[in-house]
């Protein structure tokens, strides 16, 4: 088995005495789409600093393709692209002068970056926009720009912190189109995203961390299995009676005829509707109220979260 | 991997040499005016009544120390700015998470601050040429001068935006350290004019050695032992680039 990421008993604290990363250990499989969640200030921007070097770990042994961190910083640099979450490029030079630029930081020569840059501004649709100066760009490009950059001397892992935070639903799905053709492609990707239904819809494998501890890893399939109760949104005609209906049932109603349902995975609902029609309630529609991660998310990271 | 750092090198240096040559309003044509204004008010005004020293007008006496401010002056605020400008706006991180090792980073940067040290050289001499006559006494020794001055104070420069937290860090040391260090360091005088105890004080001063260096491979006079002025150099620059390696490794103001 080839591993894109290998972490072994990662430890990291800051002078403040916190402790960002407590003994993590994680493998990334080559070729995979890998989820990294956590909530805020659970380690998730200092693991991904460690990988790029902006912030110096205590103790324990990074390998990207193979290659520590360490002791073959280089060849494990060349295998390693990295989106961070905050825009990071000098804003006094061009889009294309800055994909140039980087390709060249990686020992790109200057022809080859630039056909190499031409590629990437095109497909991620900054062509029009490459002889601008990047200050002048909308949130979504610099976004885009700062993926290009990242992909310019064509790492075999992209390290994405969240990539569609403040991006418009547009633009986050054309970036996951983007995303998910370079993963079909070849490239192993790990996200971390505040969008649940992102990781849901994108990643094949999930770790979850929680105060720099991983409190779960496995495959997003099993993951969502595991799940034992379900809820649903449902638009009715009519406000019902709620101690009527089936004790199976969580239910609350939200501003007058909606009602929300929690219940067991795989309850039959029949009861259910059978007694909404007794008191006269039609059923408008119906759906799933959140995506299922984010319950298992707060389950496992504690019913207090907020944020992602 | 040596064609790869190359590579990074050339970069880092075209990078700088196109930033500085863009805004030529701000790092190439102020230090011609400000120059052409020193050479005009000391050395033509006010050189004329002071006569000669060690042989030469005034004006040519002060030339070889002008340029010298200039390279100094030069050299060091365009690393310690455009080092800092990165570091703020977090630009640095792209050359931190790439494969470029901390020493292409340090040399790309000294040579890029030098590389404006050396064009400023050469717009201030020839500005010069307007002014006066000079013997050019040693021209490849004025050009390794030059070029080690200009390495030395991009070195200097380089670690002061490391350490800066703000850019008031970044002007402080050019104003308070840099400015009465030439100012004192024999530009616009002869040590030998000097009472003893003042005399003795400003042999310690770096940038005296560096002035009449320069002046001697240009005039062929100095207050100081030349080759000790040479190895001087060699071993600051020596040490400031060993500490900013060090600094680039482990400075926790660029690597948490």
């Amino acid at each position: 088995m080839s591993y894109a990421l290998e972490l072994e008993n990662l430890n990291k604290s800051y002078k403040a005495g916190s402790r960002a990363l407590d003994d993590v250990s994680l493998k990334v499989e080559a070729g995979d789409f890998f989820a990294l969640l956590g909530p805020n200030g659970a380690g998730k921007s200092t693991l991904i600093s460690i990988l790029s070097s902006l912030v110096q770990k205590d103790s324990g042994c990074v390998k990207i393709f193979g290659h520590d961190i360490d002791s073959d910083f280089a060849a494990a640099k060349r295998c390693l692209g990295i989106v961070p979450q905050e825009f990071n490029f000098n804003t006094f030079e061009k889009v294309r002068d800055i994909v140039i630029n980087q390709a060249g930081f990686y020992g790109i020569r200057a022809a080859r970056a630039a056909e190499r840059a031409d590629y990437l501004i095109e497909q991620l649709g900054l062509w029009p926009k490459r002889n601008e100066v990047s200050r002048y760009l909308s949130g979504g490009m610099k976004r885009r720009l700062m993926i290009a950059r990242a992909l310019v001397h064509k790492p075999k892992l992209l390290v994405l912190d969240e990539p569609t935070a403040g991006v418009d639903i547009e633009l986050r799905r054309s970036l996951w189109q983007f995303v998910e053709q370079i993963n079909a492609e070849g490239t192993s990707i790990i996200l971390t995203t505040h969008y649940l239904e992102e990781a849901e819809a994108l990643c094949r494998n999930v770790a979850i961390i929680d105060a720099g501890r991983i409190v779960k890893q496995s495959d997003m399939r099993s993951l969502l299995a595991g799940l034992q109760r379900e809820s649903f949104v449902l638009d009715l005609s009519r406000e019902p009676e709620l101690a009527s209906l089936p004790s199976y049932c969580d239910a609350k109603i939200l501003e007058g005829v909606r009602l929300e349902l929690s219940l067991a995975k795989g309850q039959a609902l029949n009861e259910l509707v059978l007694e909404l029609d007794r008191q006269g309630c039609k059923v408008l529609s119906m759906r799933n109220k959140s995506n299922r991660l984010e319950e298992l998310f707060v389950n496992l990271v504690g019913a207090g979260v907020e944020h992602v | 991997m040596f064609n790869a750092n190359m590579v990074a090198l050339q970069t880092i240096v075209r990078k700088e040499w196109r930033r500085f040559t863009r805004i030529w309003l701000q790092t190439l044509l102020p230090p011609a005016v400000t120059m052409a204004l020193y050479f005009l008010i000391f050395g033509a005004l006010i050189g004329a009544r002071i006569g000669e020293i060690a042989g030469f007008s005034y004006m040519a006496f002060v030339i070889p120390g002008l340029i010298m401010m200039s390279v100094i002056n030069n050299s060091y605020s365009n690393v310690a700015s455009s080092f800092f400008s990165a570091k703020y706006n977090k630009s640095i991180e792209e050359l931190l998470v790439s494969s470029t090792p901390n020493w292409v980073i340090v040399l790309g940067w000294v040579l890029g601050g030098a590389l404006r040290g050396l064009c400023v050289a050469v717009i201030v001499s020839m500005v010069a040429l307007f002014f006066a006559q000079l013997p050019w006494h040693q021209p490849l020794l004025m050009v390794l001068v030059v070029i080690l001055a200009a390495v030395l104070f991009a070195l200097a420069g380089l670690i002061n935006a490391i350490f800066a937290s703000s850019f008031d860090d970044v002007s402080v040391v050019p104003t308070f350290v840099l400015t009465p260090l030439t100012y004192l360091g024999g530009v616009f005088y002869s040590i030998d004019m000097l009472p003893g105890f003042w005399r003795d004080l400003s042999l310690f001063n770096p940038v005296l050695y560096l002035v009449n260096a320069f002046r001697y491979a240009i005039l062929g006079v100095s207050d100081v032992n030349i080759v000790h002025a040479l190895l001087g150099m060699l071993l600051a620059i020596v040490v400031l680039a060993g500490f900013a390696l060090y600094m680039m490794a482990h400075s926790k103001r660029l690597r948490h």
